[in-house]
């Protein structure tokens, strides 16, 4: 838990200096043993993802690669930000089981619900 | 799970606000590329989204990028006939859970034309894929080239 905090005053520093962030595109599913996101940022690999959790917020950044094209651009739509969003959690999470991959700029963030939340059958005595 | 898109990390109100139309410009910025562009054209009719795209010119090349986040390298297709460079493909859902709590990304079928503005040799044409980036790279053919044209003097 106290790395997750420390990661989180770095990234933090980091959102003050820049200004400007590309908000993904996000998907949210949910099933009974909590919740999967999935968040679309291009360009990201593994090295750039910053996942923080702090005072109940879920914080997704993601810096993308330097884009290697030579010469100059004809044409432009892809803006070269980094990606920020940020979610409440819901109490329901156990915030310390987060697990998360990216692959193919898809971040798939795994939010499981706390154990003794989970649904469960009550046998008789 | 709350699912409110949630500012105010320590930021300013004025910085949020800034937020907010820099989303709406992202918006729009779409909405006319795709609607109005007429050299970039997408063909709307029949796929629902289309991924944003680049194009760079050196001496020597063209270099198509676009952004197709959590495709695999066997649904993309890629078309070069009269100068016009043709990406399409189809992206398929993830395993689908149980519910769909918040859905804002696209599956299915898309594809995207770009006429390339000079020549281009079709035999020496790259394309790779990776962390969601397809890249193309199309090499000028030899006429296509600036050339150096010495000029003499009798």
């Amino acid at each position: 838990m106290n790395i997750v905090s420390q990661e989180h005053q770095k990234s933090g520093q980091q959102s003050t200096e820049q200004t400007a962030y590309v908000t993904p595109n996000v998907d949210i599913q949910a099933a009974e043993s909590g919740y999967v996101l999935y968040a679309e940022m291009p360009g990201v690999n593994r090295d750039g993802i910053r996942i923080t959790v702090e005072d109940g917020n879920l914080v997704l950044v993601g810096h993308r690669q330097p884009l290697s094209a030579s010469g100059e651009a004809l044409h432009r739509e892809t803006r070269q930000l980094s990606y920020r969003r940020v979610y409440e959690l819901d109490p329901s999470i156990d915030a310390n089981r987060i697990s998360a991959r990216i692959d193919q700029g898809i971040l798939t963030v795994n939010l499981p619900k706390a154990e003794n939340l989970k649904p469960r059958r009550i046998t008789l005595e | 799970m709350n699912i409110i898109r949630y500012h105010n990390q320590g930021r300013s109100d004025l910085a949020q606000a800034f937020d907010r139309f820099a989303v709406l410009r992202d918006e729009l910025d779409r909405l006319f590329d795709h609607s109005f562009s007429p050299v970039f054209r997408t063909p709307g009719s029949f796929s629902r989204w289309a991924p944003a795209l680049d194009v760079y010119q050196d001496k020597d090349q063209f270099t198509v990028v676009a952004e197709l986040p959590g495709l695999k390298k066997e649904d993309v297709e890629l078309s070069l006939h009269d100068g016009v460079l043709t990406i399409s493909g189809e992206r398929k859902q993830e395993k689908k859970g149980e519910e769909g709590y918040r859905n804002e990304r696209f599956f299915g079928r898309f594809q995207r034309s770009v006429p390339l503005p000079a020549s281009v040799d079709g035999n020496k044409v790259k394309a790779t894929y990776q962390d969601g980036i397809l890249k193309v790279v199309l090499p000028k053919a030899e006429e296509a080239k600036p050339k150096q044209i010495e000029v003499s003097v009798d």
